[in-house]
């Protein structure tokens, strides 16, 4: 049975991948996944405003104070350099991952301005990670950026990076988009090697003793699935960039549903913080029986057979997939 | 040979020699001289080498006992060892420095020569404590440049070496050490050639070792010892020629030739001045300018002060001498001369009388002091000693640079002489400690300095306030060396970098004609000139100045610069006062950006361009109307309503015009009076908190944590209201407590606060309708201020809440009490000054305060203005600091006198109870004393005695007349930092807690030297960053609580009002109530965290939450009525101690700079958190004795 898969070009041995979580920080950790079956690792994300957040916080408070008073001209010593103020320990780990596993590695950005990421982004590929992920998240608050605005911000973004660096580049998306086939077109027409749909984001609640407004982030659960499988259904075969799902995958059904609507990958992060690393064992399992039972020779054979081009009656990708829910509670 | 030219200080250039030709340097810190032992822990910990190849050894000791202790030590085991110190550090040094001299041991201590404390402590430079060390036997060499101080550094060592006779290698404090000049460095190879290492092998076989044991340190009797101590003498005869050789040795090489006594001035000189230190350079620069035109004066440098040379001194003097003046910068009281004039007078005299002097004929010698404490020393004042001199009768024993109108001691000089030329630029610049003036400053001077053949000089003015800390600094360029000095009077370029000076300072003073003023503002070149003081609008126009002004606050906000304005003004710098061409300062400018801010990031580094690239567009040229046209006038430094001292006395020295009071005007002990600091408005706070009448829930939680006192609460009866003024915010009170009708009054002193957001962080009301609010809120003081202001004074005349109906136990009723301490010049959002006010809102009218050196004792004691108060009755603390290591014992000595003196009053109320009446003598001396009313009671009943007694004609009553007072209870603080408690005065408070008697000692916890400037502490906690902990402290912080626990019979709290200001209160009354000694440990962060101090608070609950600083009491007394004495009373850990620690830089930084390090101490830290926790616990239920029974 053949469960390879191919990822923006990069050789899978299945479809199971690592996605940005924990986990990836752990060298250990990652070693047992690959030895349970993952084909392939996306680190957690370097978050670009907290690098420039974190320098600014240094520089500020290691100067506070300081030249003001005759008998304290300044409050720290001064180290001779930093070490860790430029993500080089992440960087550390990549080339630590690069030694220790097969699998290919996914390096992982987060931020918003244009400039800011070019310097990681060829940091990432010279500490030899095998794709890098861009990962992107803005939230329009602004009244005066309109929706083309913020879809340029993500092109942009994208094209400064592809100019950087030249191994592939995935962009994983939150579904905010009015137009979001529109949108993932785009995309694809500036060069994306691969979408990743799609990111999940700390929504703000308020913690009603306090008056606060907290930020606040639950596991994802599996009926959080159904959002990317019908925008992987919908632009499987109509883009040439490489599909993966991520967010609420969780069994090797999930897995093989997600297949069929056109995922090279699945991507998984909270049912392994939840279960362990282990689970991946299951899962390949799960799906190698299940391709078995169900008479499946590959992956290839599998993928995209559900999307919506690949389905009888694709409407049910639109508007008759809300009325069949609205039946199914009937 | 080429060697490198280098922009530094005196500290950096003595530490630099000091650290290459050492293996061990064990320090502690002390103002001026801490950046030399800084240097070298840096040095070391970034692995550079000395000239064998190895890192020095760098330790900071407890005091400067132990490292001149441990110096010792290492010295007598055969390392090359040096210290750094200054002033009571150098004293405390004294004893071994009589065994290393008298075992004749090789070593060089730099000193940076620091006023000994007297009638109050300075930090600033003169010659009291190097000439306290004459008798050790240390050989003494001076330094007068900075050029002088790295050479010297290596001819001292060399010299000591050979001669074995131990060297003080001094230069003035501040003046030298903290100047920044060009000069050239001494290679390595230098200090190869100049240091033989077969002195060194010689000096390592002389060292104690078990391969070839022998004593040294015997004790001798009077049959030998006498004659041993005589054995060193040739050493020291012969001491003054090794030195010259080795100064000889290195003009040889290096092209410097000095002298053990250096001439400067006409050759044929009859008028000469003899001095050291850096008075002798402007007194050089005086000299020769006077003997360009003419006059016959002259200069002796002297350099090797001891062993002194009679001989070299005497040969170094021109033949045709006739005056001498000796200048002493010291001061010795009962004297028949200050030292150095004696040493000349007496070498006069002996050569005279074997007949061998080489001049016509005896010259008359007199004797002068100039420059205490870093007073200036100008040409201006060399001038007029040279003028004295040439007076048939000159004064002798005079005073130069003072007007002393008590004892006359002070001659005259002409102000107005100056020797500053043309063709040195000299510039003058206004800022703020947070704006970054100062490192903008020593930036230019290193791109003038090392990028150009211009000789270059910055000298630096800081504050003595924390908060809103003014700098000013001086800066000079020019083609020959800079001999100058002295502060710059005569500007030709001045910048004020912050706007609102304007009306504080008169910076224009200091402008000569055609001078250039730049000024930062927020407002544009047409807009400006309505916007200024009109008597600055005249000195403008007065002295034709060029006028220039940007809004660099403004490119600073475009350019993501926040406040710090010093790249921006350093453009306009360079870009008018034309030192180099525009573009190439411009480089040179971006070229020091990025070696500054290379290490920290390309994204700092862009920002600090763009600020660069935007600025020109914003500098203009200001239109000097011919009128000055301005109605802004500038206000008086304090109010008419001011005491009579403080209008005449304080407010020049607020003015910035100290320097011109007459001896006169100050009291012949130190006293001043208190409560000086409400007439200094400082105005320092951008926005200032507002009172939300409607939704307060009158806590009194802010004004407990304001660092400030500028937030009081009062209730008073509604008839005060009637003629408050119409902005005057009431409500009605809150509480059963109070009388119908009552109200409620929360307000702000606007020109006090330091905006430091404290109280709105603590604030726990939030608004229903708006909850970013809360009910107190931040606004802007500039249209508050004159409402404000009115409404605050107004408050003040509303009567103070009766103590005797007050909770005083709780946090709402202790902050109705009266703070007598207030508007300190602490940081804004200081962490310690909020434990301080409390104690004087609790006892302050009975209060006496022994304070250790330290921030408290800056904050609490630095002239101008003082903090410590008085209440309406004119009671209120008396505070002295005494030293930095004895403060317990000094409090002790309180404590002891209130004691003998309580029982003396007694007795002779015993006495005369006759006279007196029984019942009224029984009632005062079986009064119960133990809380407000008790107290109140008692005063009134001395109060009637006194009455009383004053009637009666008699010794016994007139006795007990001066200690009546002390029948009324007396409540003894002992207050100071952790480098006191923990380090230098642990030995004493460990004494003072042992004694059983009733003192209450507040250690303010910072957890590191933060007056000094951030060095460790045993307080400091184990994975944080500190100066000599740079890889983050590897042992946990010392439990102060539990040592002084182990007694049994001490009171101990620790506390940390930000995580239950309940506890402290009680702590606070409980310390204060129990009859033996009490210490109070409180958390108190502080700027050296490295944290955005308005989250000062937060840390605090964060660290008792992680279990890092656990809350407990231990009190004796309920021991004695069979309860548990510990209590612990915060709760388990609930957080980890990561979520505390890396809110604060002093951690954090590690995880930067040392990533696998940080972690491990992190795991070692939360290890010890949690197992001390469990100590703790252990603790509590070990002396609870209904569990142990179970």
């Amino acid at each position: 049975m053949d469960l390879t898969t191919s990822y923006m070009g990069l050789k899978l041995k299945n479809p199971i991948v690592l996605s940005a979580s924990p986990i990836s920080a752990d060298v250990d950790q990652v070693k047992q996944a690959e030895d349970f079956g993952a084909a392939g690792v996306v680190m957690y994300s370097l978050f670009e405003e907290q690098i420039n957040h974190e320098i600014n916080e240094i520089d500020h408070f290691l100067s506070q104070g300081s030249e003001s008073f005759a008998e304290a001209l300044s409050y720290f010593p001064e180290p001779e350099q930093f070490k860790n103020l430029h993500a080089e320990e992440y960087l550390e780990l990549i080339k630590k991952l690069k030694e220790t596993v097969e699998i290919p590695i996914i390096g992982s950005l987060n931020g918003v301005s244009p400039g800011g990421w070019m310097d990681y982004a060829k940091k990432i590929e010279a500490a030899g990670a095998d794709a890098l992920e861009l990962n992107i998240y803005y939230i329009a608050t602004d009244m005066s950026m309109n929706s083309e605005k913020v879809e340029q911000l993500y092109i942009d973004n994208l094209k400064s990076v592809k100019k950087a660096v030249n191994i592939p580049v995935a962009i994983k998306l939150g579904p905010y988009f009015s137009a979001f086939a529109n949108m993932a077109g785009k995309l694809d027409k500036e060069g994306a090697d691969g979408l990743v749909l799609f990111n999940r984001f700390y929504q703000p609640d308020i913690d009603l003793n306090a008056l606060e407004v907290v930020p606040d982030l639950h596991l994802s659960s599996s009926h959080e699935m159904r959002l990317p499988l019908r925008w992987i259904a919908v632009l499987y075969g109509r883009i040439k960039a490489s599909l993966a799902a991520t967010t609420g995958i969780q069994s090797a059904e999930d897995i093989i549903k997600m297949v069929m609507v056109g995922a090279d990958v699945t991507m998984l992060a909270s049912i392994l913080l939840k279960e362990g690393v282990n689970k991946i064992d299951q899962l390949v399992n799960g799906l190698q029986r299940w391709m078995s039972d169900n008479e499946y020779e590959s992956i290839k054979q599998m993928k995209g057979s559900m999307s919506y081009k690949a389905v009888a009656d694709p409407a049910a990708f639109e508007r008759a997939n809300y009325i069949k829910t609205l039946q199914s509670f009937g | 040979m080429q060697r490198d030219k280098v922009t530094i200080d005196g500290n950096e250039a003595a530490a630099y020699v000091a650290h290459k030709i050492n293996e061990v340097i064990a320090i502690y810190p002390i103002t001026p001289s801490s950046p030399m032992g800084e240097w070298s822990d840096e040095w070391s910990a970034h692995g550079q080498k000395n000239i064998w190849g190895t890192i020095p050894s760098v330790i900071e000791m407890q005091s400067e006992g132990g490292a001149s202790g441990a110096v010792h030590g290492a010295l007598q085991s055969g390392a090359l060892t040096t210290t750094f110190t200054a002033s009571q550090g150098l004293l405390l040094m004294i004893p071994n420095m009589f065994k290393i001299s008298g075992e004749l041991t090789s070593t060089v201590f730099h000193v940076s020569a620091r006023t000994v404390a007297t009638h109050a402590l300075s930090i600033f430079g003169d010659h009291s404590d190097v000439m306290a060390t004459r008798s050790t036997g240390f050989g003494l060499l001076a330094s007068g440049s900075l050029q002088e101080i790295m050479d010297f550094a290596l001819i001292s060592q060399a010299a000591s070496l050979e001669a074995r006779v131990p060297f003080i290698h001094f230069f003035d404090g501040f003046r030298s050490s903290h100047e920044v000049q060009k000069i050239e460095q001494l290679t390595k190879d230098d200090m190869r050639a100049m240091i033989d290492d077969d002195l060194v092998i010689a000096h390592r076989q002389r060292a104690l070792s078990p391969d070839r044991p022998v004593i040294r340190g015997t004790a001798q009797n009077p049959d030998v010892f006498f004659q041993a101590r005589e054995t060193i003498n040739p050493y020291y005869e012969g001491c003054p020629d090794i030195v010259q050789k080795q100064m000889d040795k290195f003009a040889k090489r290096i092209g410097r030739h000095y002298h053990l006594f250096d001439y400067f001035g006409d050759p044929k000189a009859e008028r000469v001045i003899i001095m050291m230190g850096s008075g002798a350079e402007a007194a050089q620069e005086t000299a020769e300018f006077l003997a360009g035109q003419g006059e016959k004066v002259g200069i002796l440098k002297v350099r090797l002060y001891r062993p002194f040379s009679v001989k070299a001194f005497i040969s170094s003097l021109p033949k045709s001498v006739k005056v001498l003046a000796v200048l002493d910068r010291t001061k010795e009281p009962g004297s028949a001369g200050e030292p150095l004039y004696k040493d000349v007078a007496t070498a006069l005299n002996e050569t005279a009388i074997e007949g061998e002097l080489p001049f016509a004929k005896m010259p008359r010698v007199i004797g002068g002091r100039y420059g205490l404490s870093s007073k200036e020393f100008t040409p201006a004042m060399v001038n007029g000693v040279f003028d004295e001199m040439k007076k048939d009768k000159p004064k002798n024993h005079f005073t130069v640079g003072i007007e002393d109108d008590v004892t006359k001691t002070s001659i005259q000089y002409d102000p107005s002489f100056s020797t500053e030329g043309k063709d040195v630029f000299r510039g003058m610049f206004y800022g703020l400690g947070a704006d970054g003036t100062v490192g903008a400053n020593k930036n230019s001077i290193k791109i003038i300095g090392e990028g150009t053949d211009f000789f270059a000089q910055g000298y630096f003015v800081y504050d003595s306030k924390k908060a809103g800390a003014i700098t000013t600094s001086h800066l000079r360029f020019g083609k020959k060396p800079i001999l100058s000095t002295y502060l710059i009077t005569e500007a030709n370029f001045i910048a004020c970098h912050q706007y609102v000076f304007l009306e504080k300072y008169d910076m224009l003073r200091s402008a000569v004609p055609g001078a250039t003023f730049l000024l930062n503002a927020p407002y544009g070149k047409d807009e400006i000139w309505d916007k200024i003081p009109r008597k600055v609008q005249q000195d403008i126009i007065d002295k034709k100045l060029k006028f220039y002004v940007i809004n660099a606050y403004d490119v600073a906000k475009q350019t993501g610069m926040g406040s710090r304005i010093n790249t921006i003004m350093q453009v306009c710098f360079f870009a008018i006062s034309g030192v180099l061409p525009r573009e190439d300062a411009i480089g040179a400018i971006k070229d020091s950006i990025k070696k500054t801010y290379g290490a920290k990031g390309e994204e700092i580094v862009k920002r600090n361009f763009a600020a660069v690239d935007k600025t020109l567009e914003h500098l203009h040229e200001v239109k000097v109307p011919a009128k000055a046209t301005s109605k802004i006038e500038l206000p008086p430094v304090v109010p008419d309503t001011a005491p009579d001292f403080v209008k005449k006395v304080t407010a020049t020295i607020i003015a910035g015009h100290g320097d011109d009071l007459p001896v006169s005007a100050f009291a012949k002990d130190g006293t001043f009076p208190s409560g000086t600091t409400k007439w200094e408005k400082r105005n320092i706070a951008l926005e200032i908190p507002v009172w939300d009448e409607n939704i307060c829930i009158q806590c009194n939680k802010c004004i407990m944590v304001c660092p400030h006192s500028v937030i009081r609460a009062k209730v008073y009866d509604q008839k005060y209201l009637d003629k408050a003024p119409k902005t005057f915010k009431s409500t009605a009170a809150r509480g059963k407590e109070w009388p119908e009708n009552s109200k409620y009054t929360l307000q702000v002193a606007p020109e006090d606060c330091t905006g430091c957001y404290l109280c709105v962080e603590v604030c726990p009301v939030k608004n229903k309708e708006k909850v970013g609010l809360k009910a107190i809120n931040m606004q802007p003081q500039m249209p508050l201020r004159n409402t404000e202001r009115e409404n605050w004074n107004y408050f003040l005349e509303i009567p103070e809440v009766d103590r005797t109906q007050l909770k005083v136990d709780t946090v709402k009723g202790s902050q109705f009490l009266e703070p007598l301490f207030e508007f300190s010049g602490a940081c804004a959002g200081c962490g310690e000054t909020p434990y301080v006010k409390l104690a004087s809102q609790l006892f302050g009218d009975r209060m006496i305060v022994a304070n250790a050196t330290g921030c408290s004792s800056i904050y609490g004691g630095n002239l101008p203005t003082t903090p410590w108060t008085f209440n309406k009755d004119g009671k209120g603390p008396a505070w002295s600091n005494s030293l930095f290591e004895d403060n317990a014992e000094f409090g002790l000595g309180f404590r002891l006198t209130i004691d003998k003196h309580a029982e003396q009053a007694k007795e002779l109320l015993e006495k005369l109870k006759s006279k007196i009446g029984e019942k009224q003598a029984r009632e005062i001396i079986q009064a119960e004393q133990t809380d407000e009313t008790g107290i109140l009671e008692q005063r009134k009943r001395v109060g009637n005695l006194k009455k009383v007694l004053a009637k009666i004609n008699d010794k016994e009553a007139k006795l007990l007349l001066s200690l009546a007072d002390y029948l009324v209870c007396k409540s003894v603080w002992i207050i100071g930092g952790d480098g006191w408690a923990y380090d230098i005065g642990f030995g004493g408070l460990d004494h003072v807690l042992a004694s059983g008697r009733n003192v209450n000692v507040l250690v303010l916890d910072t957890e590191v030297y933060s007056n000094t400037g951030g060095q460790m502490s045993k307080a400091t906690p184990l994975g944080g960053v500190a100066k000599f902990a740079a890889a983050g402290k590897p042992t946990p912080k010392k439990d102060l609580a539990m040592q002084a626990i182990s007694y049994g019979s001490v009171y101990v709290a620790r506390v940390a009002m930000g995580a239950n200001d309940v506890q402290t209160v009680k702590a606070f009354m409980e310390a204060e109530s129990y009859a033996g000694p009490s210490l109070i440990i409180a958390y108190s962060h502080c700027i050296a965290h490295g944290i955005n101090m308005k989250f000062g608070l937060t840390q605090q609950k964060l660290a008792v939450e992680s279990g890092y600083w656990p809350l407990i009491r231990f009190n004796p007394a309920a021991a004695g009525n069979g309860e548990n004495p510990f209590r612990l009373d915060s709760k388990a850990p609930s957080i980890p101690l990561q979520d505390y620690i890396y809110n604060e830089t002093r951690f954090k930084m590690l995880t930067k700079s040392m990533p696998e390090r940080a972690k491990m101490l992190l795991v070692m830290a939360q290890n010890e958190v949690t197992e001390r926790w469990r100590l703790y616990e252990q603790m509590a239920r070990m002396y609870d004795k209904s569990e142990s029974s179970t």
